[in-house]
Parts: structure tokens; C-alpha cells; sequence
């Protein structure tokens, strides 16, 4: 697609997605938001990415292959239910501590988790589907 | 794991540590001895699925005792034959690594104290022993009969779990321990079903008529796992079942019957077939049928005598068994054939190995003072108390007579024959495999000879299987009695055969040319049953698109209108609504509109997406911010996907006939009628909010969340959510790989 007002727009929408997505990711336990929404919404910053300049464009600003993105996902989802394990919990329980203040939490890491792997799934099925109409049309 | 690119022999050592690991375990196994033959059992206990009543459970008894010893000792014998013998093969680590699978695996069938535990062990066998059958992948006629293999082990092997779960529904156990101890099933109104599966499971295992045919070809394995498997351990899997459950399941005219016919036409069947074969390693192969069919026949019978012959002749055949595989392995490593009519004067080139070879083939023969010759009194003197005696013994004699035959061709003329030269020049093979068959050739003797030492093992595993106390009584020399003219007797006839042999096997083929083969039946039935599948993957998948909608639709529409018509819901509708939600009502509505104008894709699309954002409005009005946040993002990306997809598509070429337009607009508004009277009727019902309470309630004080939403997926329902996010990314990584492989085609 060649258009110069949505190249242009586009810039500046990737990145205010990119940073909506973070908030709402991070923002998400008490209001509403959350991991899926928030990848949801960095999903489509990246889709309209592609759209103005183009896949191989949009790939090299993700910088990785974004099967690895969603399988390091899994991996964070799977590293945050397994940490019960050894503190003596229940699988997927979460567990919750107190620094400095701050409450962090295994279930904070689940959900970046579900954020890595909705990003990674969506754009690995988007950016393939472009690979195919560029290489096909 | 060594790679391939290693020098040939690198990974030799791991064949010296398996071998070592092996002599470890069978010395662990032995320093429980003492303990065991005392009477004790020792049990360990993990919970594994507790509110199922499984367990990862293991225990040893007499009987798991002899089993485990056999497993381990020849385990150790044979990996460091397997080393002397395909050591420089290039994959010699991995075949190492699934033997030594398989050794644990069977360590694991005869130690499991929970049935389901034996069950997975079970299973592991078959898995194992397929790849270790078909390690020559190269060969297509290795993979196929790894295959066979497989498929009727793992048949019977699903027989198997369906009689496990139903002793444990009668039992009210799945604890061996307990079970045993609870009392036979005999007169459970489940015995009969029980008592078919699980001897469908045994005699596929052991390869008991008419499920034979699998272990003759089972020999295009390499021969270090012929002389394990199908000697001493994985065949003997079905057996050790049968003496395991004797207590449980035994004693009834139903499993004497069953055991002493397939035991009976196995033996004999196979000791006739033994005669025939040209190959040495598929006349082991047909004579090891034929123990086995033996072991069966006298485990039909409840008394001392027969279960004393069947544990004493199980032991003596592992011995000489695998012993003279490995001498036939190394007849063909030394020679490059193992044609019997090739062979012949191999004693002076290969002294050591002759020797093991006489040693094993007298225990096989039966002679004295070897321990097969008290084997095979015992079991003469256990035949007279089987069902029908006459004939069991005349069957018995026959079948040893073939085998003192068998062994003489085997066995002794390949080394004392008339020298002929075989295609390589002979030698004499390395220590590593001539360990295992000179010890275990020795063992046969010195065990003959000091039968006493044996005694202990064998009278506390028939005390086990008989659940009654018994010592068995093993002598060399028993007095003349009437097994000793019976043995007498079986020297005379096999000498005759031997002497007739040519004879013999001509009427042999000539008489078996005439009867159908199982082997082209198996391959007939396989054939047919592949087709059918054909068949009705054709019929069911058509691979059109419109036909799953088509199906998937129906289904929605006919059970919800069905559930409609029966149930008669009240339906209660409502008109009054906010003009705002009419608004929304109508918007939607339009959209719905132009996703059926026909013409333009784009509109078509866009129409859909109409449609998701009113229902994202319609969320926001009824205070659901981050349904409705979700759902616009996802209508979006649909959209996108959509638009990518369709609009690359190739304009609409096949115009669909009225005929199916009206069928498909009949059943679209079928589906949306039943789906809207579905929903008016759910919630003309007050909403039960225990639920929603719940989690209002948890949500802060739990989970330390106020968006309950949020909480649900990352906290309460993080397991399933998991399960989402690995289903997300497998669907995405399988469209990817369809959608690269097609782009790839398309270059082609």
C-alpha cells in the first residue's frame, strides 16, 4: 500500500499503540486492561505498521521473529505457574511479595506472559498472510 | 548422545557403561535376595493419580525376583555383546540407548506393584522393542515387521488395560498387593470378560497361537536384541502376567482350558516349524515359540508340579536361549552367513564359541547333568497333573524331541559338521561376545549340577504363583521314574528325526505349502483396513470449506432448535429499551445488511466489522470496559486478517445454483432464530450471581486485584488460560508453516 499520509500517520500510531499497550498491560490488575487486551492492542500497532511500510519493514522493527516473541510467552507463562512449585503452592497459584513498597508478583509475569504470546501469535499469522499476498500479488 | 560424525567405535563406551549400569542393577536386585527369599516383599509407593487410585507403585517378590535377575544379568551380558558386535556401527549410541530403554522398561512390567504402573511399562516394551526391531530403518522389511510387532503387541496391549481397569472395578484395587491378597476373582460375574482381555494381552505378548506369527519376523532385528528380547525378557513379559494373576484369575475350567490349548498347538506348532528353517536364527526364533508355549501350558495347571516345570524351564530357557543367539550372532559376524547348509567344521577356527554353543545346545537337548535336563523331568512329572495328561505329555515329548533335534542342527553342526567354507574366512570372535554366551553356557551347567542353589529362587516364585506354600525339589537324579523313560524315550525319537531330517522338512513344506499363511493374512487384513480408512476419510473430509460450515451449522441449528421444542423455555421480550441501545440496535443491524450485499468484498468485510463494533458499544453501555476493549481490538484484527486474506483472493468463480443459495439462506436463518430464541430464553431466566459473588468477593481479598476480569485470567483461571495461550500459538505457528509451504509451492 502506498500512501504517504498513512506512512506518515503510521509512525507516530506505532508508537503511541506501544505504549497504550504497556499501560494498559501494566495497569491492568486493577483497572480495566490486562495481558490479551494489551496485546491485542500492540498487535495492531504492528499490523498497521506493515500496512503503511510494508512486512519486511514491520520485521525489522520488531527486531525478532515473532514466533519466538509468543513462544517466549509461554515460556514466562509456564516459568510464573511452575514458581509455586518450589514455595510449596499449588501449580499456576499466585505468589506475591513486597519490595520496597512495590507488590510484585508471579501473576504480573503470567500476564506479560499472555501479552508476549497474543502479540506473537497474531503477528506471526499477519505477517504471514502479507508474506504470501506480496509474494502472490 | 554421540553424533554420527564421531569416529566409527567412539561411542563403544557407551555400550561398556551400559553394560556396566546393567551389572550394577542386577547386583542391587541381588543383595535384596536374601531378604526375598525369606518370604518378604518389599514395596515403595509414590501417589500419582490419588483420586483415580493409582499409583506409581513397585514392589519385589519371589516371583519379580527370578524376572528381575534374568532382565539384568543377560542385560549386562548382552550390551557387552552388543558392543563386541556392532560396536563401529554409526548409530551404535542410539542403539544402546534403546535397549537400555527397553531394559528399564521391563525392569519397571516386572517390578510394578500397581496395575496401571505395569500397564505404562507395558506399553514402554512394545515402544521400545519397535525401535529396536526396526533399527535397520534402511530396510523395508524391518520396518514393516517392527511394525507388525507393534501393532499386534499394542493391540493386546490395549486389551490388557481394558481387563486392568475392570479387575480393579471388581477388585476395588488396583494394588497388586492388595488384589492378591483379596481373594481370587474366579466367581466375580466380571471374571470371564476379565479373563479374555487379559489373556489377549498375554498372548500377544508372548506370541501364544494365533498370535505367533509376529515373532519369527521380529528376527530382522539386529541379534543382540533377538537374544534379549525375544529370548529372555519381553516375550516372557505375557508369561510372567500369567504366573502373576494365576492366583487371581487362575484355577477355573475356562483358564486351563484356554492356557493348555494355545499352549499346546503353540509348542508343538512351532517345534514342527523349527525343523523346516534353513536360517539358525529363525529356527531359535520358532524354538523359542515353542518354550514359550510350553510355559503356558504348564501354568494352565493349579498344581505344584506343573508351576514348579513352568518356573524351572522359564529359567533354563532364558539361559540357553540367549546364549545360543549370541552363538548364532557370532557365527555371523565371523562367517557372514547363518544358511545351516553353509555351515559346517567352524570348531577349530572358533573353539570358544563351539564350546558355548555345546554348552547351551546340551541345556536345550535336555541332557544330563545339565539344568535343561531337570527342567525337562520336571516337566514330565508336571504334565500328569495338566487337564488331559495322555495327551499334554504325548504333546510335550513330542515337541522336546524336535527341540533335542533342533539343537543338534543348530548348535553342533554348524562347528562339528563336514568343514565347508563360508563366504568369509572364519575367526574366532572377541571377548565381549564370547562372555555372555560362555557364562551363561556355564551357568546351565554349574546350576545342573548344584540344583540346590536354584531351589530356594524357584520355590518361593511357585509359592507366589500358587499363593500356598511349596518347596520345589530340583535333583539331577530323581530315580526311575516314569519322566526319566519319558526323557529316555524323547532321546531316542529325537535322534530319529535328526537322522531323518531331510525327510522330514521336505513333508514339512510340502504339508505347510498346502495351508493358508498368517503372514499374507496379516498383510491382507492390513491392507483392508488401510483402504477403509481411506474410505471414510473421503467420505467425512472433503476438504471443501463450505461443506464443514455447512455441517458445523446444521449441528448448531438442529440441537438447539431440538433442546427448544422439548424443553418449551419461557420467553419473556422486553421492548422498552433506552433510545441510545436502538441506536446501537440499528447500527449493528445495518452492518449485518451490508455483509450480505453482494458485490464487493470489502463492503462485505467492513459490514462484519460493523456488526463486532456494536457489540463492543452495546458491552461499554452495560459497563464492561474490557469485554468491550477486547472485542474491538479482535473485531479489528479480524478485519485485517480478513481483508489480507479475501481480497487476494481470486474474484468469485463459481456462482453457487439457486437451488443452494436457498439452502444455505434456510440455514442461516435457522441458526440465528434458535441462537436468538436460545438467548431470550436465558435470560428471561433471573441471573444466578453465587458465581459473579464469588468472585467479587476473592477477587481483592485472594488475588489482591480490583478488575475481577484480569483476576479471573491471570490468578484464578491462570491453568486454563495457559492452555489458551499455547492453543493461540500453535494454531498461529501451524498457519504459518501451511502458509509458507504453499507460498513455496507457489515459486515452484
Amino acid at each position: 500500500m502506498n500512501s504517504l499520509i498513512l506512512s506518515t500517520g503510521a509512525r507516530f500510531l506505532v508508537a503511541l499503540f506501544l505504549v497504550f499497550s504497556v499501560y494498559v498491560l501494566l495497569r491492568g490488575h486493577n483497572a480495566p486492561g490486562g495481558g490479551f487486551i494489551g496485546g491485542l492492542i500492540a498487535a495492531c500497532g504492528f499490523a498497521i505498521h506493515a500496512f503503511a511500510s510494508g512486512v519486511a519493514e514491520a520485521r525489522r522493527a520488531l527486531r525478532v521473529d515473532p514466533r519466538s516473541i509468543g513462544t517466549w510467552g509461554l515460556i514466562c507463562a509456564l516459568i510464573a505457574g511452575l514458581m509455586a512449585g518450589p514455595l510449596g503452592a499449588a501449580p499456576f497459584q499466585g505468589i506475591w511479595a513486597e519490595i520496597a513498597g512495590y507488590k510484585i508478583s508471579s501473576v504480573l509475569l503470567f500476564d506479560i506472559g499472555v501479552y508476549l504470546a497474543v502479540i506473537g501469535g497474531v503477528l506471526t499469522l499477519i505477517f504471514a498472510l502479507e508474506d504470501l499476498g506480496e509474494e502472490v500479488g | 548422545m554421540p553424533s554420527d560424525h564421531s569416529a566409527p567405535g567412539a561411542s563403544r563406551v557407551w555400550g561398556y557403561a551400559a553394560a556396566l549400569i546393567s551389572l550394577g542393577l542386577a547386583i542391587a536386585v541381588a543383595m535384596q535376595a536374601q531378604a526375598v527369599l525369606g518370604g518378604e516383599v518389599l514395596l515403595a509407593s509414590w501417589a500419582w493419580a490419588p483420586s483415580l487410585g493409582i499409583s506409581l507403585g513397585f514392589m519385589l517378590d519371589g516371583l519379580s525376583l527370578i524376572f528381575a535377575l534374568l532382565i539384568t544379568g543377560i542385560g549386562a551380558l548382552i550390551f557387552l555383546y552388543a558392543t563386541g558386535y556392532m560396536g563401529d556401527h554409526p548409530q551404535f549410541g542410539r542403539f544402546v540407548l534403546f535397549l537400555f530403554l527397553f531394559m528399564l522398561s521391563m525392569l519397571g512390567l516386572v517390578l510394578a506393584r500397581d496395575l496401571i504402573t505395569l500397564f505404562v511399562f507395558w506399553e514402554l516394551t512394545s515402544v521400545t522393542s519397535y525401535l529396536l526391531i526396526g533399527f535397520n530403518n534402511d530396510q523395508p522389511k524391518a520396518r514393516r515387521n517392527a511394525l507388525q510387532a507393534l501393532l499386534v503387541t499394542g493391540g493386546g496391549g490395549l486389551a490388557l488395560l481394558a481387563g486392568f481397569i475392570l479387575i480393579g472395578m471388581a477388585a476395588g484395587s488396583h494394588d497388586l498387593a492388595q488384589i492378591l491378597a483379596s481373594g481370587g476373582l474366579q466367581d466375580h460375574p466380571l471374571y470371564l470378560p476379565i479373563l479374555g482381555l487379559v489373556l489377549l494381552g498375554a498372548f500377544t505378548k508372548s506370541a501364544q497361537f494365533p498370535f505367533h506369527f509376529w515373532l519369527p519376523n521380529a528376527m530382522a532385528a539386529p541379534t543382540p536384541v533377538s537374544a534379549y528380547l525375544h529370548s529372555a525378557t519381553m516375550v516372557k513379559a505375557g508369561v510372567y502376567l500369567l504366573a502373576r494373576l494365576h492366583p487371581t484369575l487362575g484355577d477355573t475350567a475356562a483358564w486351563s482350558g484356554t492356557l493348555t490349548a494355545a499352549g499346546l498347538l503353540t509348542a508343538v506348532m512351532a517345534s514342527v516349524f523349527a525343523l523346516r528353517q534353513s536360517d539358525l536364527k529363525q529356527a531359535l526364533a520358532y524354538t523359542t515359540l515353542m518354550a514359550l508355549g510350553t510355559i503356558t501350558l504348564f501354568l494352565a495347571g493349579g498344581s505344584p508340579y506343573a508351576l514348579t516345570a513352568a518356573i524351572t524351564f522359564l529359567i533354563v530357557h532364558s539361559l540357553y536361549k540367549a546364549a545360543l543367539f549370541m552363538v548364532v550372532g557370532a557365527i555371523d559376524h565371523a562367517t557372514g552367513t547363518r544358511e545351516v547348509a553353509h555351515l559346517g567344521g567352524l570348531r577349530r577356527a572358533m573353539p570358544l564359541t563351539a564350546l558355548a554353543a555345546a554348552l547351551a545346545a546340551a541345556s536345550m537337548a535336555g541332557l544330563p547333568p545339565m539344568l535343561g535336563w531337570i527342567g525337562k523331568e520336571l516337566l514330565y512329572a508336571g504334565a500328569g497333573t495338566l487337564p488331559v495328561p495322555g495327551l499334554v505329555t504325548a504333546g510335550v515329548l513330542l515337541a522336546n524331541a524336535l527341540m533335542f533335534a533342533v539343537a543338534g542342527i543348530v548348535a553342533l553342526r554348524p562347528f562339528w559338521g563336514q568343514p565347508i567354507a563360508p563366504p568369509h574366512p572364519p575367526h574366532e570372535v572377541g571377548w565381549q561376545m564370547l562372555a555372555g554366551p560362555l557364562l551363561l553356557g556355564v551357568l546351565g551347567l554349574g546350576c545342573g549340577l548344584a540344583a540346590g542353589l536354584l531351589q530356594p529362587f524357584v520355590s518361593v516364585a511357585v509359592t507366589i504363583s500358587l499363593d500356598q506354600p511349596h518347596a520345589a525339589d530340583l535333583h539331577l537324579w530323581a530315580g526311575l521314574n516314569l519322566p526319566f523313560a519319558l526323557s529316555l524315550a524323547t532321546f531316542a525319537l529325537g535322534t530319529l528325526i535328526c537322522l531323518a531330517r531331510d525327510t522330514l522338512r521336505r513333508a514339512i513344506a510340502a504339508g505347510l505349502a498346502r495351508l493358508p499363511g498368517f503372514d499374507p493374512g496379516w498383510d491382507r487384513f492390513l491392507d483392508g483396513f488401510r483402504a477403509f480408512a481411506l474410505w471414510q476419510s473421503r467420505l467425512i473430509q472433503t476438504g471443501r470449506l463450505s461443506h464443514y460450515l455447512t455441517a458445523t451449522f446444521v449441528t448448531l441449528a438442529l440441537t438447539l432448535g431440538v433442546t427448544l421444542i422439548l424443553k418449551r423455555p419461557v420467553i419473556a421480550i422486553a421492548l422498552s429499551a433506552s433510545p441510545l441501545l436502538w441506536l446501537i440496535a440499528g447500527f449493528t443491524l445495518a452492518g449485518a445488511v451490508l455483509a450480505l450485499v453482494p458485490g464487493s468484498r470489502i463492503a462485505n468485510i467492513a459490514g462484519i466489522g460493523t456488526v463486532g463494533i456494536g457489540v463492543a458499544l452495546i458491552f461499554i453501555l452495560f459497563g464492561a470496559p474490557d469485554v468491550a476493549t477486547t472485542q474491538l481490538m479482535v473485531e479489528t484484527l479480524s478485519a485485517v486478517l480478513f481483508g489480507i486474506a479475501m481480497l487476494r483472493l481470486p474474484g468469485i468463480i463459481e456462482r453457487r445454483s439457486p437451488r443452494k443459495q436457498l439452502l444455505h439462506a434456510g440455514i442461516a436463518l435457522a441458526v440465528g432464530l434458535c441462537v436468538t430464541l436460545t438467548i431470550l430464553a436465558i435470560v428471561s431466566h433471573p441471573l444466578d450471581r453465587h458465581i459473579t459473588r464469588f468472585f467479587e468477593e476473592g477477587s481483592y481479598a485472594q488475588a489482591h486485584g480490583l478488575n475481577i476480569v484480569n483476576v479471573i485470567l491471570v490468578d484464578f483461571r491462570a491453568f486454563d488460560t495457559f492452555g489458551e495461550l499455547t492453543v493461540v500459538l500453535l494454531a498461529a505457528i501451524g498457519a504459518y508453516a501451511l502458509l509458507k509451504r504453499k507460498a513455496a509451492g507457489g515459486r515452484e
